[in-house]
């Protein structure tokens, strides 16, 4: 490579050479492999912790789903017996002594909506998505023997285990868990006597969410120092795949905003525990003034909140947007369609996420000429998602699809974040919001854009990487009937809440008996709550698939299945740690030579350059 | 394959600058807030404590002579590193004791955490920076352990990072006390 006067050497100098020492990551082999505890309990392999998150991620995706199943059978049949639902929520579940008829706790329905909230935001959209895949594939694609620092990488695993322990433990408080949403406004989040969820709920929730922002610092300081410092020689930025430019801006995404949701979080907790008034002002409680508690804002509060909340919709979804540019281009046997651009939108992203914070606060009583500015903003950011999805549709557009599971869970990415993207442009404008703002199209718009495309991001991944996980293939058969079972059930669940939320039915309601405009719903609730029955049971299909196929998969018997041409195919079935036995492979062009040559379906990023060829992403 | 001249930055300083950042942005939110909240109006004036000023000058002087010191163990003059060290770390120490001594003297003249808004964020601004510099003196102790330990005495490039990672974060929590004791005073 002429363009580089780097040794081998500078790049992995620790390695390479002994006059470092022994530094903590050992590149001759994991030298602990006889022990169960060292090689998958606490591991440093960066594959092994990938599948930590994952399998964290799929245990609190499980909770957080049934969760809402429970809430939607409330929703969809209210006044419905639910006493054969006492033997797992206890007393959650209040009898009638005279008819004998169960209902769900009123108290309980709102903690376990931001339980939901809370576990498929956090626990699995953010560590289980960017912490898995971040953690597989980063070394894997630049071609490094394991993170900048493992041990820090190791310690954001479990920083993430013990905030889901706190977490997993407020479910079980007597007074249950936290139930103010999952944005922990104040006063609900703050004074103890406004909820049961308010006292140890509440407090437990915040420790939790401590815990959680150090551990998505911990990892996002390791995944942008490796990515920045540890490529391969002659891996340059624009000849990284799509998923790491998506997993490096996500990184620098998190590590910016969640400081700050700490900051919001501590001074909760000081308003909690020490007296002061941040969020509180003369606050009503029970005809009881808390006169002692002034001069505080709540806004503020959202303001920092959101400050995260924000960002944290893109921490989410670029990781997904990542992994499907990568699955498309591969399986679709094309170049991705404009490289650069889609690397400059990622970017775009990145910047705009960062000053739309307040169109999560546009009916708050907010300056409505300050909601201009991010009514503005937030409408700028369609061009950079639009460019991404033609870009996607324009890779797949004629070439020679290869139909599998990773395939269809990246085109229904696309389609879901379309579809989501779109009720973004009605949400982001501050004029629509005053009759849209906390109704079901707000549920509808983010479930589908973040939250099922998020998913579909997450599905495309496992499916295709999952031979690099495990050494075996997943059943195509059962994937495929996930794909199609979830596609049309998400829809199901979610295209009707439009209708929902246009007709002005409000979210977060217990229950809409009283409300005689609403009742008209019934049947429509009815189906939705049907619909998410079924998938989610689709989705205990997917969990049976993937343990299932750990042990009982097709093996994997060629290194580089997909004929994909990135570097993690170039490292054996089963690397042990360090990936790479003998030296860590070279990179000579960009990641997407696929199809281009006359000759050759698809070249490696490890093969030289032909004399005069250039390179395809420059 | 050419000869290396392009110096890199080892990856643990840059891991280390990347979590500066981060504690940046947590001080800029609190940093922010107030100044949001300040806007709003209905805000108590009260002058700092004479204290804040002094652990301003030892936090300052700390960092000098830790720079010294680094310089002293980069050319090797062993003896003159440990004499820096120890008396950064004492003058480190002492920025401590005096903020303590600072919320002390704001009590005796009844002002509280929860006294009003502006002594709610002072308290909080100034406690959560002091717990950034407290884990700054575990890490000068994690160093004067190694500079007093028979086996670590000559200087290698790997011992002169480590201490060069020790000093950044010192000269960084140094910094952020500038940045926010002139805020402060601004705001005033």
């Amino acid at each position: 490579m002429a363009d580089t006067t780097i040794l081998e050497k500078d790049l992995h100098g620790a390695h390479a050479h002994g006059e470092h020492g022994h530094d903590d990551h050992d590149h001759h082999g994991d030298r602990y492999q006889s022990a169960f505890i060292d090689n998958y309990m606490f591991s440093m392999d960066h594959k092994t912790i990938a599948k930590q998150f994952l399998i964290t991620g799929m245990f609190w995706a499980i909770i957080g789903a049934a969760m809402s199943i429970i809430f939607r059978l409330q929703l969809g049949f209210p006044g419905a017996d639910m006493s054969w639902l006492q033997p797992l929520l206890g007393g959650w579940i209040n009898i009638d002594p005279a008819t004998g008829t169960g209902t769900l706790s009123q108290e309980f329905y709102y903690a376990l909506v931001t339980m939901h909230g809370t576990i498929i935001v956090f626990f699995v959209l953010t560590a289980g998505l960017s912490g898995t895949f971040s953690n597989l594939l980063i070394p894997l694609q630049i071609g490094a023997r394991d993170m900048a620092s493992p041990l820090m990488n190791m310690l954001s695993y479990w920083f993430f285990f013990l905030s889901g322990l706190v977490m997993f433990i407020s479910l079980f408080l007597n007074t249950g868990p936290f139930s103010g949403g999952w944005t922990a406004y104040p006063p609900l989040s703050e004074l103890p006597q406004a909820s049961d969820g308010s006292k140890a709920g509440a407090t437990m929730w915040i420790m939790s969410l401590v815990l959680f922002v150090v551990s998505v610092l911990l990892g996002g300081i390791n995944y942008i120092t490796t990515v920045l410092n540890m490529r391969t020689k002659g891996m340059s930025m624009f000849r990284l795949p799509l998923t790491i430019w998506a997993f490096l801006v996500t990184a620098i995404i998190g590590l910016l905003s969640f400081p700050v949701l700490a900051s919001g979080f501590f001074m909760v907790m000081l308003d909690r525990t020490l007296g002061t008034s941040f969020f509180l002002n003369e606050i009503y409680i029970a005809d009881t003034a808390l006169t002692e508690r002034v001069g505080g804002s709540a806004i503020l509060y959202q303001h920092l909140f959101w400050f995260l909340g924000h960002p944290e919709v893109y921490i989410i979804i670029l990781p997904a947007m990542g992994i499907v540019s990568e699955v498309l281009a591969t399986h679709a046997r094309k170049p991705i369609f404009g490289y650069k651009a889609m690397v400059f939108s990622i970017l775009a992203i990145a910047f705009l996420s960062f000053i739309v914070w307040a169109h999560h606060m546009f009916m708050t009583g907010m300056n409505p000429f300050i909601s201009n500015i991010f009514v503005i903003f937030t409408l700028i950011i369609a061009v950079p998602s639009a460019v991404k999805v033609f870009n996607w549709i324009a890779t797949v557009w004629g070439g020679a699809v290869r139909f599998n599971s990773a395939m269809l869970f990246s085109l229904g990415f696309v389609s879901m974040f379309i579809s989501g993207g779109l009720t973004g442009i009605f949400l982001g404008n501050a004029a629509i919001d005053i009759q849209q703002h906390d109704t079901y199209f707000v549920v509808a718009h983010f479930h589908i854009v973040m939250g099922v495309a998020a998913f579909f991001g997450m599905y495309a991944g496992v499916y295709h990487w999952f031979p690099r996980m495990y050494g075996r293939f997943m059943n195509e058969f059962l994937g495929k009937l996930h794909f199609w079972g979830t596609m049309i059930g998400a829809y199901c669940v979610f295209g009707p809440m439009h209708y929902l939320g246009m007709a002005g039915v409000p979210r977060r309601y217990y229950s809409f008996e009283t409300f005689n405009a609403f009742s008209e719903f019934d049947a429509m609730n009815q189906f939705i709550t049907i619909a998410a029955i079924i998938t989610f049971f689709f989705q205990i299909l997917f969990v049976v698939n993937f343990f299932y196929s750990i042990y009982k998969g097709k093996k994997q018997t060629e290194m580089n299945p997909w004929e994909a041409t990135t570097l993690e195919w170039t490292a054996p079935i089963h690397a042990g740690h360090g990936n790479w036995e003998g030296a860590i492979p070279h990179v000579h062009r960009w990641p997407y030579d696929l199809s281009r040559y006359e000759d050759r379906e698809f070249i490696p990023q490890t093969e030289p350059l032909k004399e005069g060829e250039k390179d395809g992403g420059h | 394959m050419a000869t290396s001249t392009v110096k890199k930055i080892h990856p643990k300083k840059f891991a280390l600058w990347i979590g500066l950042t981060s504690i940046v942005m947590f001080f800029a939110a609190f940093t922010s807030a107030y100044i949001v909240r300040k806007s709003q109006g209905d805000w108590a004036d009260f002058a700092l404590p004479a204290e804040f000023f002094y652990s301003t000058a030892a936090i300052l002087g700390s960092s000098i002579l830790l720079h010294a010191s680094y310089k002293a163990f980069a050319s090797e003059k062993l003896a003159l590193f440990k004499t820096f060290l120890v008396s950064g770390f004492v003058l480190g120490l002492a920025f401590v004791v005096l903020q303590y001594q600072g919320w002390l003297s704001l009590n005796e003249v009844e002002i509280f955490i929860h006294t009003n808004q502006h002594s709610s964020f002072i308290f909080m601004i100034t406690g959560f920076h002091v717990a950034h510099v407290l884990g700054g003196i575990a890490a000068l102790l994690f160093a004067m352990v190694y500079a007093f330990l028979p086996r670590y005495q000559a200087t290698t490039p790997r011992r002169l990072l480590r201490l060069e990672i020790i000093f950044t974060y010192w000269h960084f929590v140094d910094v952020l006390w500038i940045y926010l004791f002139i805020f402060f005073m601004v705001q005033q």
